[in-house]
């Protein structure tokens, strides 16, 4: 039996469900500032001169900052790229504005009612300038410019890849078919906003910051890079984090400016960011656009694809990912699953007078398997031919496994077509059908829709570096040492934060020491403790972090084996580690418990010889090539025709990450993954005005899902084993956000088809207006996108 | 020039007595005057739920009350659940469900079932047995970013079966 596979009990559900859980709003420390900011209320602002004297004046302030008192701070995140144009990031405004919510200045004060009232005391003397809040008027002729050095406001402008024997293709396909796929733009939304509680060590001369972040060691780079100092000088330590799916692995430029503060007036100053400024100021993401033209085969088979890529990036390049994120990841990644022979596609991000984007959950995947699921069923159309046949004519199949695709991209063994395959035999035997056809007799319009996907993820260096970031990430490292009482501190430089890897990592290291997993602590998020690494983003963690710590532990197994050798008169080779004890393998007798093998190497040192002396440790890293999960999501949903509200009936994910460390935590990520993909697909969009004023700022008007809106999910797993991985488990904390808005669209249109033939969708959110538009403009049906 | 109030308030059993300004919500009074900081504050707006508390005995947002307001009342957070180290049925089947990942928003769950539970016990329900739908309905009331709602709704309708099955003749 191994711990890798078992239902174990998530260790931290103790502490949060005793409300012991420790966030960073929850520290106290005596003589704290609270710090506020003040924030722009204009997307575009040229900015005179700021006068802090009034709120200083005011009872209870203690201090104020804007840029030029902090020496103009900022971060810069680079590309190496001609096509790339760097936008340094300023954490408190140099001159100029450029989205609202953009901070100014910052206000300390005693208690954080007081520095409220304070910020709304600094004079700001703004003076307005044009704007532009959207793609169409950011590309538009003589458009207004968000930064002077970007012409057009294009900061990268990539054709990744170009075949050209694709006109030709195109010249000569029995079928061709177009599509322009738009998708909103979406907040990350974790429940606990960004939060920040920054104090000066005077002993360690040093600031320990406690950050509510994926990226304790980026935080640390950022405030080293913005403040000129040395990174041992910060320490950034992320407590227990209330989600962050994105949002908070980039670094915040106010937890960045906290750090200086903090350095400045040697006091502890702490901010807790509020939910407008979460949704309006922070990051946002997904916001693109699709232009794509794939030609056919008669028989279905794709001949070639051409595809144009706008993603709306905001104001400013995200440290230290760059805002090339989205339209990298959509370009090189939009083949998927399915064999394109002949591929071309340019992505671009373009500024907009918006907040900044970060890489949230899925980053363009959901958008490019929402773009290939609408060409194929398109192209089913087209041909007249079942779409689910067409999927399955190009998908990557079984005996073609490691695939190299046309981007350049090499697959490993997935269960693209086994998934489909069981899929649809479960809709079917769950009686889906019928239950369609029973709601359509009801008089509701009603589809089932499937998506086919894979997910890359846990990317290392050797992918990365293809990307050229200045900041290359990728690798993680991880130390294993037992303690003289046997019990084993793993250290790591991911960072969970809601996943579980407390107990993930505990099952893997587990396994290799033959310990129980609560005999394994985990210590992750302390910049301190764990040697540089990249934090957990990009289903990373498991792969990466945890094929590290295995590595080492296997490290550790491996002096406890030799020590055991020699206490037992065995060859080392001979030892299993199980149960808590090193024993002779067939010889029951011949055991010693691993607790008394760590009291002697720590404590009769002398007894052993020099090599197997003076503790029990082991660091390893890894950096692997990446990995992709893959699954098949399938929804039944019903429309009101009368009212346009579209509500789930059936969920279905058959999913394959490989090995499943845990399959109740696995089936956590699903469900989440995929209730964020449905509200992408149907509910949440952050919505501008062509002032660039947003119009989504609070709960009531960014519409994340409640229980009501969710059905039930189900989910089966498939286990192909990764070759790629250390523990055959690949990475799955995207694939739920990533299916599901393909599924539900092509759920919706399987709907609308059916009350008007023609009808069809190919933007996301689906609104109730557009249900509307779709059943009943006049012809011919116009398609919009989105944003 | 601050308006403060000296109030007394019973939070899990225990009282308190305390200045507060008037201003003060009830929960930062929890969190930052009386140290309960498993009252969590996601939006401040009164739509999440994360600060859900019991207000004598009824779930109240945190975030929207004044803390003078709870003067002589009787407050439950998340902190009162537990039977000394012994967690609740509600706070096990949380964890036997996979009710919570983060955990950010589990304690405004936890108070608003609670909330919901004691209104079934106290036979203001239909006195039926509570419906998946049923349930869904009531935490629908909060947000949870992370589980997508499915092991809080069956943590939620195991507790309330197994609590009706206890109370049966």
């Amino acid at each position: 039996m191994t711990w890798v596979g078992a239902p174990v009990p998530r260790t931290q559900d103790r502490r949060m469900l005793l409300g012991r859980g420790k966030f960073t709003g929850d520290l106290a420390r005596t003589g704290t500032l609270h710090a506020a900011f003040v924030r722009s209320p204009f997307a575009a602002a040229a900015l005179g001169s700021i006068d802090t004297s009034a709120a200083l004046a005011l009872p209870g302030v203690a201090a104020a900052f804007t840029a030029a008192d902090l020496g103009d701070p900022a971060l810069l995140a680079v590309l190496e790229r001609p096509e790339f144009v760097p936008t340094p990031l300023p954490l408190l405004a140099i001159g100029q504005v450029r989205h609202v919510g953009e901070p100014v200045a910052v206000v300390l004060a005693e208690d954080p009612y007081t520095a409220e009232d304070a910020i709304e005391l600094v004079g700001v003397d703004w003076s307005p300038q044009p704007v532009v809040a959207s793609l169409a008027a950011a590309v538009a002729p003589d458009a207004a410019r968000v930064h002077q050095q970007a012409p057009g406001n294009c900061l990268v402008d990539l054709t990744m890849f170009d075949d050209e024997r694709l006109d030709g293709v195109f010249a000569a396909a029995p079928a061709v078919v177009t599509a322009t796929v738009g998708s909103g733009r979406l907040a990350a939304l974790p429940m606990e906003g960004r939060a920040c509680l920054a104090e000066w060590d005077e002993r360690d001369q040093q600031v320990v910051m406690h950050v509510s972040t994926q990226v304790p060691h980026q935080v640390r780079s950022a405030v080293a890079q913005a403040f000129g100092v040395p990174e041992h000088r910060v320490r950034v330590i992320a407590p227990d984090v209330g989600g962050g799916f994105g949002l908070k692995c980039v670094a915040g430029r106010e937890e960045v400016a906290l750090a200086g503060i903090a350095m400045r007036l040697r006091r502890p100053v702490r901010w807790v960011e509020d939910r407008q400024e979460n949704l309006t100021a922070s990051f946002h993401g997904h916001e693109q656009r699709y232009q794509v033209r794939a030609a056919f085969g008669p028989d279905g088979r794709i001949l070639g694809l051409a595809a144009e890529v706008d993603c709306d990036v905001g104001a400013y390049s995200a440290f230290p990912f760059t805002c090339a994120v989205e339209p990298l990841m959509a370009v090189t990644e939009l083949p998927g699953i399915y064999k394109v022979p002949a591929y071309r596609a340019r992505g671009r991000a373009i500024a907009t007078h918006k907040a900044p984007t970060a890489p949230y959950r899925g980053v363009s995947r959901p958008q490019l398997v929402l773009v290939m699921e609408r060409v194929m069923e398109k192209a089913a159309r087209e041909l007249g031919l079942d779409p689910l046949a067409v999927r399955r004519r190009n998908m990557i199949s079984p005996g073609e496994f490691p695939y190299t695709s046309c981007n350049g991209i090499t697959y490993d063994e997935g269960s693209y077509a086994e998934s489909l395959d069981l899929a649809e035999k479960r809709v079917t035997e769950s009686g889906w059908p019928g239950e369609r056809d029973r709601l359509r007799a009801g008089g509701q319009l009603a589809g089932i829709g499937y998506s086919c996907f894979s997910e890359r993820t846990a990317y290392g260096t050797p992918t990365m570096s293809q990307r050229r970031m200045r900041m290359t990430p990728g690798y993680d490292t991880a130390s294993v040492r037992m303690d003289p009482s046997g019990e084993v501190i793993v250290t790591t430089g991911t960072c969970g934060h809601g996943q579980g890897h407390e107990t993930t990592f505990a099952q893997i290291v587990a396994d290799r020491l033959g310990v129980h997993p609560g005999q394994v602590r985990l210590r992750q998020g302390d910049t301190d403790l764990a040697s540089y690494g990249w934090g957990t983003w990009g289903s990373r963690s498991i792969v990466i972090g945890g094929g590290a710590a295995r590595r080492a532990a296997d490290g550790v197994a491996a002096q406890l084996r030799q020590v055991a050798a020699r206490l037992l008169e065995a060859n080392a080779a001979d030892i299993e580690l199980a149960g808590g004890a090193a024993r002779v393998r067939g010889d029951a007798s011949a055991s010693v418990p691993l607790g008394e093998l760590a009291r002697i190497v720590h404590f009769q040192a002398h007894r052993l010889p020099e090599g197997l002396r003076y503790g029990l440790e082991a660091r390893e890293t890894f950096d692997p090539p990446g990995t992709f999960s893959n699954a098949c999501h399938a929804v039944l949903v019903a429309i009101d025709p009368g009212t346009g509200e579209i509500r789930l009936r059936r969920y279905l994910v058959v999913e394959d990450c490989g090995v499943v460390i845990n399959p109740v935590i696995v089936d956590g990520q699903v469900r989440g993954g995929v209730t964020q993909g449905v509200a992408a697909a149907l509910l949440e969009q952050v919505r501008y005005d062509p002032d660039g004023q947003p119009g989504s700022a609070t709960l009531m008007d960014y519409l994340a899902p409640t229980a009501a809106e969710i059905c039930p999910i189900e989910v089966v797993h498939l286990e192909t084993p990764s070759a790629f991985s250390e523990t055959g488990a690949k990475g799955m904390g995207e694939g739920g956000t990533i299916g599901a808005p393909a599924a539900v669209l092509s759920a919706v249109n399987d709907a609308l088809r059916d009350a008007r033939p023609g009808a069809e969708i190919d933007h996301i959110p689906v609104c109730p207006w557009d249900i509307h538009a779709a059943l009943f403009a006049p012809e011919p049906l116009a398609e919009r996108s989105a944003g | 020039m601050k308006d403060t109030h000296l109030i007394r308030v019973r939070v899990n059993g225990r009282e308190h007595e305390l200045a507060v300004e008037s201003r003060r919500t009830l929960a930062d009074m929890l969190r930052h005057d009386l140290g309960y900081t498993g009252t969590h504050l996601g939006c401040e707006h009164g739509i999440c739920g994360a600060c859900t508390v019991l207000v004598d005995g009824a779930p109240a947002r945190a975030c929207l009350m004044f803390g003078v307001q709870a003067d002589g009342q009787d407050v439950a957070t998340v902190e009162g659940l537990a039977d000394g180290e012994d967690l609740s049925d509600l706070q096990q089947a949380f964890s036997d469900r996979h009710g919570l990942q983060c955990g950010f928003c589990t304690p405004g769950f936890l108070m608003l079932a609670e909330g919901y539970l004691a209104e079934l016990q106290a036979g203001r329900g239909d006195g039926g047995e509570p419906s998946e739908q049923q349930i869904r309905e009531v935490v629908a009331a909060n947000l949870c970013r992370c589980t997508g709602y499915q092991g809080i709704v069956e943590a939620v309708l195991e507790t309330a079966r197994r609590r009706q099955a206890m109370e049966m003749p």
